[in-house]
């Protein structure tokens, strides 16, 4: 099997990095939409271990995780360079991407899924943690520097899933008065060339997430209840 | 040449993230200073290089920090670009290699974590889950390196061998400290691998030394262990 192959879901961030690499670089790929309660044999041939999107087939050859994958196709097509050249400035720039993964991201997940007190209490870190992202972009319009790179793209799920999730959940984290520089770069990079043709419909993404923020609720509130009942 | 000062390493003498930088720096032949932490009262040293995480592994290269560990090795295989390289140069090969230590940080060392925090029922399925993790993390490895093992094929040490080694070589001291963590007899393909990656000069001075890894352990964990 010849050329680039990209198995997603229409409403995956993960998914978007990939797909806005691809289109950056101006690779040609065929799209897979994948329907997670329904796994195709492909993608469970393709991510044995995780059974996840996004997964990048490039010549019958196939790599997951979305940030591996995003340095693979950094890799693969060295023109329109993602990382910067100077190993230092790599390692930095991998080191903001895995910050927003593992602790950014997890931050503002645990706002959005609880309420009322224990929803006040996760703010304190969501806030810390975007706090080191608007140090990062001070003198910078986006992380990458004057160009969208690695970190605008691992980032890049806050351009448009912050403001569903506010929305959905009445609550204002990213504060423009806060956070200025972040909120300029969440403009502008969802506003960029490319990224901006390929957000997924908002209205549908706020009926998906209401329906995650609900389940997720109620399945705690059930654990909560069926521990004191014991 | 880098001068001795160049090149410092924050660490823990216990911590198999740290044992990574040590064993990556040595491969490379690269001289550098270690700086041991003490967690409880951490230095402004090591907060002022890495206020993000605090945390250690740091390396400080002519004044400029790096955090993380996986991002550390990935800098010091890019910056000291040359043999012995630490990940293959093909993008495929780099990709499976960044998937397979990606998964032993965030799936297999975790499960092995779960064995040594829990007790009794809890211990026992945080056994049984581990041995599945361990299970994919073979099967995982033969298939996407089937031309060689990654481990120590009488070359000098790659990525994932010090990924993996750093702290897979430490579970006979985990067995001693809170009993059996990792059985030969369950998962011999694996132990085959530690057993070949502890027998390399460089592994063998860099690991902490048993015993008091083992006496670490067994304060560390002795709250949780299940009795033996």
């Amino acid at each position: 099997m010849v050329g680039v192959k990209l198995f997603r879901t229409w409403s995956s961030p993960f998914a978007l990095r990939a797909v806005w690499a691809l289109k950056i670089k101006g690779i040609d790929y065929e799209t897979i939409f994948e329907d997670l309660s329904n796994k195709s044999p492909s993608l469970l041939q393709y991510n044995p271990v995780y059974k996840k999107v996004p997964v990048l087939v490039h010549n019958g050859k196939p790599i997951a995780e979305s940030l591996i994958i995003l340095e693979y196709i950094d890799e693969t097509w060295k023109h329109a360079p993602l990382l910067p050249e100077d190993p230092h400035e790599r390692a930095t720039a991998r080191f903001w991407a895995k910050f927003g993964d593992d602790k950014v991201l997890t931050s503002i997940w645990s706002v959005f899924i609880k309420q009322g007190k224990e929803q006040e209490e996760a703010m304190v870190p969501a806030l810390e943690n975007l706090k080191f992202l608007e140090e990062e972009l001070k003198g910078k319009k986006f992380f990458g520097g004057e160009t969208i790179g690695f970190v605008d793209l691992a980032l890049g799920w806050l351009g448009n899933l912050i403001s569903i999730l506010e929305e959905i959940v009445g609550l204002k984290v990213v504060d423009g008065e806060k956070f200025p520089l972040l909120s300029a770069w969440m403009q502008d990079f969802a506003d960029a060339p490319i990224i901006k043709d390929n957000w997924p419909p908002r209205d549908r993404m706020i009926v998906k997430f209401q329906a995650l923020r609900d389940a997720t609720i109620a399945a705690a509130a059930a654990a909560a209840a069926a521990a004191t009942s014991k | 040449m880098e001068k001795q000062s160049e090149v410092k390493l924050f660490g823990t003498w216990s911590s198999g993230y740290c044992t990574r930088k040590k064993l990556a720096l040595k491969v490379k032949g690269i001289p550098y200073e270690y700086v041991e932490e003490d967690l409880s009262n951490k230095s402004d040293l090591l907060i002022h290089h890495n206020p993000v995480h605090k945390k250690v592994p740091v390396l400080v290269h002519n004044g400029k920090a790096i955090a993380e560990s996986l991002v550390i090795l990935e800098y010091i295989d890019e910056h000291w670009n040359h043999t012995p390289k630490l990940l293959p140069e093909d993008p495929y090969e780099r990709a499976k290699v960044r998937f397979w230590a990606n998964f032993y940080d965030q799936k297999f060392k975790p499960s092995i974590y779960n064995i040594m925090t829990s007790k009794g029922k809890e211990q026992e399925k945080a056994i049984e889950d581990s041995r599945e993790v361990r299970k994919v993390f073979e099967e995982g490895i033969e298939r996407d390196f089937p031309a060689k093992s990654p481990f120590l094929n009488g070359g000098p040490l790659g990525f994932l061998d010090i990924v993996v080694g750093s702290s897979a070589c430490n579970f006979k001291a985990m067995n001693e400290a809170v009993g059996v963590v990792v059985d030969p007899e369950k998962n011999p393909a694996f132990c085959d691998w530690v057993t070949a990656m502890k027998d390399c000069p460089l592994m063998k001075e860099t690991l902490p030394p048993h015993d008091r890894l083992v006496a670490k352990m067994r304060s560390k964990f002795s709250l949780h262990s299940a009795a033996t």
